[in-house]
């Protein structure tokens, strides 16, 4: 459903949308299994552990995706790891991932120069739903490099800037020198219609931006509660704060998505390594509407 | 820091630290208030000063910061526009526990806590409203200090 921003005060009373089931196994090609070669062309360091390819098919269609979604990234002969896509949904010619270096595989991934070769296999997963939510006030809440499987969705919304509300990023990173995507940051920031605030964990006195939790900037940042969809995604015990921030606020939970992270294997559904409760996370996110796990989320270990 | 007196009464008016205050109280309070301004650079208090005043900033960005022999000073809160500052004067032995630097060209209120305490004692009344007012800043400083402690964003398994 397409939505002017005159549509907005109606907004409200609209259900919310789930993310939208975008990999159907059963459907697809045989080969969910079988990694495609791309080509690494640019590789940049972002922070201290963490690092963009810019990658290539060697032969056939660009990978087109959705906001959201993740690959499977096989470093041959190491190992294969689900990475989100970072890169500009408009622009899939080349596939953009964003990979902090956590693991034996991420680790060894750090190693990797233009001309070498990866597999990919995907996109896979239910992306953040940024057709569903115009005509509302967007947030969006990224920690760390939670922002890596924002940036698409931002980008999609940024560039079709006039079909939604009020656009507020609040980004929280550790220390000053861990800010992702800072050169975004800052063009983001320079537009007249979108309000970008960071805030670190802990800083020295060179730094002339905000400290503390990234949970203090919802209470300031310019949106509707009543009117506004939260894209959140950081680790767990974030998306656990900004939940509850953006719901003391008045943001109702059926208006928030969050991107989960689990260990995915097979991507497609079948291994269960990802499980989450009665879901898998590969399958059925890792986007999730808040009010759908609220119950599962506040199970320990789980 | 300079200080200046009129139309204390609007801004005060408007601050949502005076929200849902009988007016009479706001205006008592208004007698302890006085507006500053602070430069870029500049320091409002330094810790372990005498706690006789507290701020409500009215514009601006305000580090509060911990000075370490040999470091640069580490920042560990940033505080902004309708936020209160030092509620160190609320409690014994009422002394700051941080430099507070401003970032920005900061407008804050002043108030006078020696002027304040004394109205406290005399009319308890006043004295609950204004704890009322401050214990929910304390309370939520508290439980964002102790989730910066945390290290959410620390690598997985460190």
């Amino acid at each position: 459903m397409r939505m002017a921003p005159a549509d907005a005060a109606t907004a409200a009373a609209r259900p919310m949308p789930e993310p939208r089931q975008e990999t159907a196994p059963a459907a697809r090609t045989p080969d969910l299994m079988a990694p495609r070669p791309f080509t690494v062309e640019r590789v940049t360091r972002d922070v201290s552990d963490t690092f963009t390819l810019e990658l290539r098919p060697l032969e056939g269609p660009p990978l087109a995706f959705q906001p959201g979604q993740f690959t499977m990234l096989y470093l041959f002969g190491v190992g294969e790891v689900a990475i989100s896509v970072s890169g500009d949904p408009d622009r899939p010619e080349r596939l953009v991932q964003t990979i902090r270096a956590v693991g034996p595989v991420t680790r060894a991934m750090t190693a990797l120069k233009p001309g070498a070769v990866v597999g990919v296999r995907g996109p896979f997963g239910r992306p953040w739903p940024c057709a569903e939510i115009e005509g509302r006030d967007v947030v969006v809440v990224a920690g760390g490099v939670g922002l890596a499987p924002l940036r698409p969705a931002i980008l999609h919304v940024l560039a079709r800037r006039g079909q939604y509300g009020k656009v507020a990023l609040l980004c929280g990173a550790r220390t000053p020198k861990d800010i992702l995507f800072r050169r975004d940051l800052r063009r983001w920031g320079g537009r007249l219609d979108t309000s970008v605030a960071v805030t670190v964990d802990r800083a020295s006195a060179g730094w002339h931006g905000q400290v503390g939790v990234v949970t203090k900037l919802i209470g300031h940042a310019p949106f509707d509660p009543e009117e506004a969809a939260a894209l959140v995604c950081g680790p767990e015990i974030m998306i656990r704060y900004t939940v509850q921030a953006l719901n003391d606020r008045g943001v109702s939970l059926d208006r928030i998505y969050v991107s989960m992270e689990r260990n995915m294997k097979c991507a497609v559904g079948f291994c269960g390594h990802c499980q989450f409760g009665g879901s898998f996370v590969c399958r059925d996110g890792p986007v999730f509407r808040f009010d759908r796990i609220a119950d599962r989320f506040a199970v320990r270990e789980l | 820091m300079t200080g200046e007196t009129h139309g204390l009464d609007r801004i005060l008016a408007r601050h949502p630290f005076f929200d849902g205050m009988p007016e009479g109280y706001r205006v008592l309070i208004q007698g302890c208030a006085a507006n500053a301004v602070v430069k870029a650079g500049d320091y409002v208090y330094r810790e372990g000063e005498p706690a006789d005043r507290f701020y409500l900033i009215r514009e601006g960005r305000v580090a509060l910061e911990v000075y370490v022999p040999g470091r640069k000073p580490i920042v560990v809160d940033t505080l902004g526009s309708n936020e209160l500052m030092n509620w160190s004067w609320l409690l014994p032995p009422y002394r700051c526990h941080f430099d507070a630097r401003a970032l920005e060209l900061t407008r804050l209120i002043t108030l006078d806590a020696v002027c304040l305490r004394a109205k406290m004692d005399e009319d308890p009344v006043l004295g609950y409203a204004v704890y009322k007012r401050f214990a929910p800043v304390v309370a939520a400083r508290l439980a964002a200090a102790r989730r910066q402690l945390t290290d959410m964003y620390g690598a997985p398994g460190s």
